[in-house]
């Protein structure tokens, strides 16, 4: 993004030079690793559709990898949420992600197929990839964005973003360029239904790729489950914890209430840098996004770089002792008191909900 | 060996306030830092310094107050500093700001090539994490992003093994020099420089670099060569309403927490399905 004086609202009149108005349609590069497609991939698809569909074009799905079952699977559940074609990308070189051949074969589709507009998750694979191909195309390419839609003027993409730590949101465009491009992180976007019966028309892409070619090797991959990473991005239900805990020792009650709710714990950056959790932990600007069911914060005082981790969670339960602070000008509900004992409180509340119901099912 | 780490000097973010009036940044009085993702870059750098003797050059592109920053880093331990600085840089997006910076990189190879390029994830301002790849694909280096740790290094083969933060694990990568890497944050501690290392810092001289000392095509940077454009910047819409403070008669957390459970309960009926279905099946 560009940090140039932010006025220059004779971009939304801009005209499309006459050579790239062949550009067409809205394409999501569908982030698999090991078989699985990664779900910011099928939240990506949901607002592809949207704005396809304020276009009047089509949403492309390009799927990379070894052919397979696996891959058969994804390019089906793409249709399922929402893609109308699908390019199936296969070679034995593209089994595993690596920049360079990822990078090589993307740029080529997409010169071949020329599609408007290129949407990646904001992962370190998307990261890693569209900052390759952005350059080698030439083109525009916008990160981390929060919101994205069409000026309808001049069918460009307005993609919205925070910057300065989330101080502020800026939307940037990119003129005469294309494809546009964007990124957005995991969870920030709503995650599509899944309609089973929904097809498309399959594009078989088989790229002309030599192993030989490549220099980098994947020696092995050390699975996150083997290494106990906790999985917050996916979890429905958060304990976070802050510095309002005050000791390490204290954790133990935010432990104890997760277990009760099969929930994960999350907690802000101080905690991180005490060295209380691991940094698998960490929710914020620097941490992961979540947007969990229920989200519980405990001592979190909801500084601007926690906040933009977390807001999108259904419902929000703050713990504060400061009934100003700014945590409660975004939780839903709030409880003003002390956590080292509202927590425990909470977890015999939850514990005795949960056991009477058992005893009378 | 010879590593350059490009670092960017960038507003401490947590200073920055805005206008209430004009809604923009107000920079005056907000210090400069380095970006602190690069730190862990430059300590992996001096690392295989340490190591192998490898010369390590600072590279900067910002205006010249951007100096302070090149001298910084020299007092960790670096060797050599460029600030690359013009007035036709300013308005680069990340397109452009790879391409200036790439021109200065292919010029100090020229002088003594290129092994290895740091950069930091992202910038803390920018926070776009696209230079370092941008820089790796104009370049021809390998990229590795995202590294937690530098396995192993092979002077001899020329060949570097690594750890890569993939989403759901870590892949181990093996390639051959030369290559841009980032570091994950977290993986080192940028050093207390020595006293010698001070001192020199304050002597060195700082290569100064303007567009017509290493790029060729002036019409790649700045505006001129940023395909993005901002067309808007504005504040974060609050929340209409403030939290719903659930309180009790007396004030006891207990009674405080059996209303809190109700109140999640009655806002989330389908979590509140989904807990006693779990509890129901004894988890
Ligand atoms: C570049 C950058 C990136 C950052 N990224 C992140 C990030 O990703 N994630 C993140 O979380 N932070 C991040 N931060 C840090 C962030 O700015 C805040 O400093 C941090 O979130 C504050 O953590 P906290 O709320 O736990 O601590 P504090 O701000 O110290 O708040 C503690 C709160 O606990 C309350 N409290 C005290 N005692 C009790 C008690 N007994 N019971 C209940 N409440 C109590 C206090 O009233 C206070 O509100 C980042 C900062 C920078 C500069
Ligand atoms: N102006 C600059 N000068 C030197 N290095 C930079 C500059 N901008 C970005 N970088 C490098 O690229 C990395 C990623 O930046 P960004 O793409 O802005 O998130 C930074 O951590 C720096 O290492």
């Amino acid at each position: 993004m560009s940090e140039a004086a932010p006025s220059k609202p004779q971009g939304r009149r801009f005209q499309l030079p006459e050579h790239l108005k062949a550009y067409k349609g809205v394409w999501v590069i569908v982030e698999q690793e090991r078989g699985a497609a990664h779900s910011v991939s099928w939240e990506l698809v949901g607002e592809a559709r949207k704005l396809a569909d304020k276009l009047g074009v089509e949403v492309g799905a390009v799927v990379l990898g070894a052919a397979g079952p696996d891959l058969e699977r994804i390019c089906g559940e793409s249709f399922g949420y929402g893609a109308d074609v699908v390019y199936k990308v296969t070679h034995p070189v593209l089994a595993d992600y690596r920049t360079d051949p990822y990078a090589r074969v993307m740029t080529d589709v997409v010169n071949t197929f020329k599609p408007e507009i290129v949407l990646l998750g904001a992962t370190t694979l998307g990261r890693d990839l569209a900052g390759a191909i952005a350059t080698t195309l030439a083109t525009g390419l916008t990160a981390d964005c929060t919101e994205l839609d069409i000026y309808a003027e001049n069918r460009s993409l307005a993609a919205t973003r925070p910057t300065f730590g989330g101080t502020l949101l800026c939307t940037i465009q990119t003129l005469a360029y294309r494809p546009q491009m964007a990124t957005v992180r995991p969870r920030v976007m709503a995650m599509p239904d899944r309609d089973e019966t929904r097809t498309g028309q399959v594009i078989e892409v088989t790229p002309d790729l030599a192993e030989e070619d490549f220099v980098t090797k994947v020696l092995s991959f050390i699975p996150d489950s083997e290494r106990n990473e906790a999985q917050l991005a996916f979890a429905d239900i958060i304990v976070a914890a802050g510095k309002g805990l005050q000791k390490a020792e204290n954790m133990s009650l935010v432990w104890d209430l997760a277990r009760v709710l099969g929930a994960e714990v999350g907690v802000s950056r101080p905690l991180v840098q005490a060295g209380w959790v691991g940094n698998d932990r960490q929710v914020g600007q620097t941490g992961k996004t979540v947007r969990p069911t229920l989200y519980i914060a405990a001592g979190i005082s909801g500084a601007i770089q926690h906040r933009v981790g977390m807001e999108k969670s259904d419902l929000i339960l703050a713990i504060n002792t400061d009934p100003n602070a700014p945590i409660f000008d975004f939780a839903h509900h709030g409880i003003v008191g002390d956590a080292l004992k509202i927590l425990p409180a909470l977890t015999d509340a939850f514990s005795r909900k949960l056991s009477v119901n058992r005893l009378a099912s | 060996m010879h590593i350059v780490v490009c670092i960017k000097q960038v507003p401490d973010s947590t200073q920055i306030r805005i206008h209430p009036v004009t809604n923009t940044i107000m920079r005056q009085g907000v210090p400069a830092i380095i970006n602190p993702y690069d730190l862990f870059s430059l300590e992996e750098a001096l690392r295989i310094k340490d190591k192998t003797g490898a010369r390590v050059t600072m590279l900067t592109m910002g205006p010249p107050m951007a100096e302070a920053a090149l001298r910084k880093a020299l007092s960790f331990g670096a060797d050599q500093a460029v600030l690359l600085t013009d007035r036709k840089f300013a308005g680069s997006d990340t397109l452009a700001t790879s391409y200036a910076l790439s021109a200065a990189i292919r010029k100090l190879g020229e002088e003594e090539p290129v092994d290895m390029v740091f950069c930091g994830k992202q910038t803390v301002d920018g926070d776009t994490a696209q230079v370092g790849p941008g820089i790796a694909t104009r370049l021809g280096l390998r990229q590795l992003t995202y590294i937690s740790s530098v396995v192993d290094l092979d002077l001899a083969k020329r060949e570097i093994t690594v750890q890569r933060r993939s989403e759901g694990g870590v892949q181990v990568l093996k390639t051959a020099l030369p290559v841009m890497i980032t570091m994950l944050e977290g993986t080192n501690t940028i050093r207390f420089g020595t006293m010698d290392d001070l001192f020199r810092a304050a002597r060195t001289e700082i290569r100064v670099w303007s567009k017509d000392d290493c790029v060729e095509d002036e019409t790649k940077v700045g505006l001129k060569g940023s395909p993005t454009v901002v067309s808007k910047v504005f504040v974060p819409k609050p929340r209409a309403e403030k939290a719903k403070f659930i309180e009790a008669e007396g004030g006891e957390p207990a009674g405080v927490a059996a209303a809190a459970v109700e109140t999640i309960f009655a806002a989330q009926p389908k979590l509140a399905a989904g807990l006693l279905a779990r509890a129901a099946a004894g988890a």
